[in-house]
């Protein structure tokens, strides 16, 4: 007996003990958060700072974090200091919900940017409808919704996925797909779109394979020589790549293994940038591909102040920078000179001026902020190199404008999505005339 | 820039002729009667150029210009040519920054070794940051890669020799034909000999001559080679029209005999195959599971935070790495004592500082062990920041040992098999073997009489669970040349370890042997089948179901020693 009552002690000890660990640690998370001033214009920020999104998504924290800072350096926006207000939904798609309430109704900021998974978004999506919110969305993602609340500085799937097909089909000569992602929203969206395509592009079923993995899946190998199986019929074959987050990695090295280069079977990714391939030895990755609005190697003035700003800023000269930066960075850039437009940080107001106000890309050209609030911007495509970057191989000539509902779905041929008067709608049916208020 | 313009005239061209695929055939039709094949059609027409000026024009921009360029050192018929085209294509091919001049630059200590493209002059030494990479695409990585293939026929490798056969292989021409059976009378690898066969047979299968298509089918039959089989399965195919597109009966039943022998091959390579693919994966839950299977299996502490012990051995052998980056390829053999010390100490830490206060008490182990592992996490994710580090590969455990040309195995996942065997004996041997062994096994057995009988149980405990503990460190060396190294590694695992100990049966270690060496074989047949998602589904509802079934395991412990 009396050993355990000594047990019980120690043990309270331990308790007490973790007892005060925790309120030190909450203690300093409370301290991190910046301290309110006066007279500021909240900006949040909503991205995961820990669990598995955190790889991607801290990077782009810290991306608005230096918009603001230069933004403020300049003098602020309408004569105000922004102020950041950092939360962590910590990859958990229900408290991005819950993170964005509170962001909305007790820390009232005049806008957010954040999210990085469709998933997150949809989850999102409800609240700042409801509370009349407005986010900056910089990820590429699935297409098929458009929000009034919502603006989308990321690729949707025209501009992304089917200029890379197209690449495939018309250079490479491409005939036999595989179509492999996570098992989520945003691949089987785009595959179901791919599909589409690929079948009215006269692809026969049988050219097409399509296959799915878990979140951060890593034994690739049947996968991979499966893939190698497919490959062998003697018709060239690539393989589009929506495979998200950090399961690439042993995806590339199992690649890279079992013998795939990319003159035989080249991959063409949708969710791999300088980021994600820093991870990695990218020696037997070089040939293989990525497309995306923008690459750190682009050779232009505008590029090279935002990598030297960047490096500054978070004082590392090996960090990358990537296209969902890029799009924060015309996100950001677009909401300063939209509320000096209209006066007020008010959503409405903000989010009238935002339609048809343009900004340099960091590529060259201008992006256009469209009706759909979809932006219009260059693709490019890319080929790795050793040095885990890219060397462009390809680019459209001019602008590709996003296109919020896909014209190679059935359901989404004939919808189209216009913030401005007279239609105001985000899911209109050009053939019906009709409204669905069905905005996701 | 004249890259780019030719993208968009042949963009406008398929907009001028809507009837894009007839074009297409047309095109193709005309390559063909001009005895070229379609992705000729492509290609810029050769340009004559001097040497000098060819390897001055690789430095240009525009890949259609590199594309002839190539073309022009192929036939230019100078010497150095094939160096400068490997370099090429290996990606060692820069130019100088101060006077443009084209080198081949190979890593050397300290900076790179130069060597002039133009002249074959050795330059010295420089430093990377002062040379210009030359870049390259995939359609001219081809184009250089059929062009060294032609070079590189009579080369002195075999290997060299044997790649070059199967690069032309995909692309036979008559003047490659000829080529190949001139190369074919004086070779003596018996590897290289086959391919060369093989691609004879090829160009044979569509002679005149019946006999010597027969012989060709033949030849073919024993191939194991895809294109083998792509050119024998339209022999076999009916077309558009349902005629059979070989008129020749005798050779239509020669093909399809063909076809089986060669599908019969394949399937049972493919089987060979997925056991391995089998006994890769199950190997890699053994490493996961062995540590468990003594901290867990033997003392009966839960300890979630074993996959963080895993995750601080994969870390252990990046900052090995880093403390070495010119001996990559010892890296490994240093990092797994090294990994062995850092997490056995840390699980010796939590054994003293926190375990030894609640021993019989799992639910409170479970709680405080899962805060450590969160603990731990944190600590990483603040020293090494949240994103994934690198781990570079060895060289030798890179590529794949290819047995023939449908079964290769990779070295990375042979070697882990391997060393998980080792890793398992081993430990098997300190249990049985050793004096540590034995007080192990006392204490697990009966606490109150090994104390009795002189045994020092606290330190017997501390010892054993860093021996787990530094076993989780060695599997972390060993995956992190598999998955991601980072802050969240040590929780995927966590699971599978936990599911492979139960289901072998708690403190056997031949079971968890047996136990993960199964699942992983299991799951690798399911797979093709039911898909990645839902083939671990399946194995997790069947473990389920066996435990309900048998809930001390596959080999349950017998003996007085379980009924406590």
């Amino acid at each position: 007996m009396s050993v355990k009552t000594k047990h019980t002690s120690r043990a309270g000890m331990f308790a007490r003990a973790t007892g005060v660990v925790t309120v030190g640690v909450l203690g300093l998370a409370s301290m991190v958060l910046p301290a309110q001033a006066a007279d500021t214009i909240k900006v949040g920020v909503l991205h995961s700072l820990s669990g598995t999104m955190a790889i991607s998504e801290t990077t782009l924290k810290d991306t608005v974090l230096m918009l603001i800072d230069e933004q403020n350096k300049k003098g602020g926006v309408l004569g105000k200091k922004l102020e950041a207000v950092v939360v962590d939904p910590a990859s958990n798609w229900p408290l991005f919900a819950e993170k964005a309430r509170e962001l909305i109704q007790k820390d009232k900021v005049a806008v957010t940017f954040g999210c990085w998974t469709s998933v997150s978004r949809k989850s999102v999506l409800p609240v700042f409808e409801e509370l009349n919110g407005l986010l900056f969305y910089p990820v590429q993602y699935e297409g098929e919704e458009s929000s009034k609340n919502v603006f989308y500085t990321g690729a949707a799937p025209n501009q992304q996925a089917i200029p890379a097909v197209d690449y495939l089909m018309k250079d490479l000569g491409v005939k036999r797909w595989v179509l492999a992602g996570t098992d989520y929203v945003y691949p089987r969206t785009t595959n179901k779109i791919l599909e589409a395509y690929l079948k009215a592009k006269g692809v026969a079923d049988a050219d097409i394979m399509i296959n799915y993995t878990p979140f951060g899946h890593s034994d690739w190998q049947s996968i991979v020589a499966d893939i190698k199986k497919f490959g062998s019929t003697g018709k060239k074959t690539a393989v589009v790549s929506t495979i998200n987050g950090d399961a690439n990695v042993p995806f590339y090295k199992e690649l890279g293994n079992q013998g795939v280069s990319a003159e035989n079977i080249p991959v063409v990714a949708f969710s791999v940038g300088e980021e994600e391939l820093s991870g990695i030895d990218t020696k037997p990755l070089v040939g293989h591909l990525a497309a995306w609005n923008y690459f750190m190697s682009v050779d232009s003035k505008a590029n090279e102040k935002f990598i030297k700003d960047w490096h500054a800023y978070i004082k590392n000269p090996k960090r990358v920078t990537n296209d969902p930066m890029e799009a924060h960075y015309i996100g950001f850039n677009m909401w300063v000179k939209a509320v000096e437009k209209a006066g007020s940080t008010d959503t409405d107001k903000v989010e009238q001026a935002m339609i048809g106000l343009t900004f340099p890309n960091l590529t060259g050209g201008m992006a256009v902020m469209n009706k759909n609030h979809h932006l219009s911007k260059p693709v490019l495509i890319g080929e790795i190199q050793d040095n885990g970057q890219f060397a462009v191989v390809w680019e459209t000539k001019g602008l590709v404008e996003g296109d919020a509902w896909s014209d190679f779905l059935p359901g989404s041929k004939d919808i189209i999505a216009d913030w401005t008067a007279p239609i105001k709608c985000g899911n209109y049916n050009t053939k019906t005339k009709k409204c669905s208020g069905q905005n996701f | 820039m004249g890259f780019t313009t030719t993208r968009q005239r042949r963009f406008t061209l398929n907009h001028l002729f809507p009837h894009f695929r007839l074009t297409l055939i047309v095109c193709t039709l005309l390559a063909l009667l001009s005895g070229h094949n379609a992705l000729a059609d492509d290609a810029p027409p050769v340009v004559h150029m001097p040497y000098a000026d060819a390897i001055a024009a690789l430095k240009d921009r525009s890949f259609d210009l590199k594309a002839q360029a190539v073309d022009a050192l192929v036939q230019s018929g100078n010497p150095l040519a094939l160096a400068a085209l490997k370099a090429l294509v290996d990606g060692d091919l820069y130019y100088t920054q101060d006077d443009e001049r084209v080198v081949i630059a190979k890593d050397a200590s300290g900076g790179v070794l130069m060597t002039d493209a133009e002249s074959g002059a050795a330059l010295g030494e420089a430093v990377k940051r002062d040379l210009k990479k030359i870049v390259i695409n995939n359609t001219m990585r081809n184009q250089l890669r059929a062009a060294i293939a032609r070079l590189s026929l009579a080369s002195d490798n075999t290997d060299a020799r044997l790649s070059a056969v199967l690069e032309i292989l995909k692309d036979l021409t008559p003047e490659a034909v000829a080529l190949l059976r001139t190369a074919r009378e004086d070779e003596q690898n018996r590897r290289v000999r086959e391919a060369l066969d093989t691609a004879l047979a090829i160009a044979d299968v569509n002679a005149d001559n019946k006999r010597a298509r027969l012989a060709a089918i033949d030849e073919l039959s024993a191939s194991l080679y895809p294109e083998a089989r792509n050119v024998l399965v339209p022999l076999a195919a009916k077309g558009a029209d349902g005629e059979f597109v070989e008129p020749d009966a005798e050779i239509r039943k020669a093909v399809a005999g063909a076809i089986r022998i060669i599908d019969g091959k394949r399937e049972f390579y493919s089987t060979v195959e997925t056991v391995f693919f089998g006994l890769s994966l199950g190997s890699v839950l053994l490493l996961a599971a062995i540590g468990l299977a003594i901290t867990f299996g033997v003392m009966g502490v839960i300890n979630m935070a074993h996959g963080e012990l895993i995750m601080l051995g994969a870390y252990t052998t990046y900052v090995v790495q880093l403390l070495m980056p010119h001996h990559i390829e010892w890296s490994l053999l240093v990092a797994v004592p090294a990994a062995f010390l850092v997490a056995g100490l840390v699980g010796i830490a939590i054994e003293r500082g926190v375990i030894r206060f609640l021993y019989g008490r799992p639910l409170e182990t479970l709680l405080a062990t899962f805060g450590i592992s969160l603990i731990l996490q944190q600590t990483v994710r603040t020293i090494f920041s949240p994103l994934n580090r690198s781990v570079e590969t060895p060289q030798w455990m890179s590529g794949s040992l290819e047995i023939n040309s449908v079964l290769s195995l990779t070295y990375n996942r042979l070697y882990i098999v391997i060393f998980s065997l080792i890793v398992f004996f081993m430990l098997l041997a300190i249990l049985k073997k050793t004096r540590l062994g034995l007080q192990v096994r006392a204490v697990a057995q009966n606490r109150a009489m090994a104390r009795a009988m002189g045994v020092r149980t606290g330190w017997v405990d501390a010892l054993t669970f860093g021996l787990g503990s530094g076993i989780a460190g060695v599997a972390g060396v060993a995956l992190s040349q598999l998955t991601n190294v980072g802050p969240n590694l040590g929780q995927s695992y966590i699971i599978d370890s936990f599911m492979v100990v139960v289901f072998g049966g708690v403190g056997n270690l031949w079971g968890t042997l047996v136990g993960a060496l199964s699942l992983g074989v299991v799951n690798k047949f399911l797979e093709p089948w039911a898909g990645a998602v839902l083939a671990k589904i399946l194995v997790l509802v069947f473990i389920i179901l066996f435990i309900q079934k048998k809930p001390r395991g596959l080999f349950p412990q017998k003996g007085r020693a379980v009924e406590h």
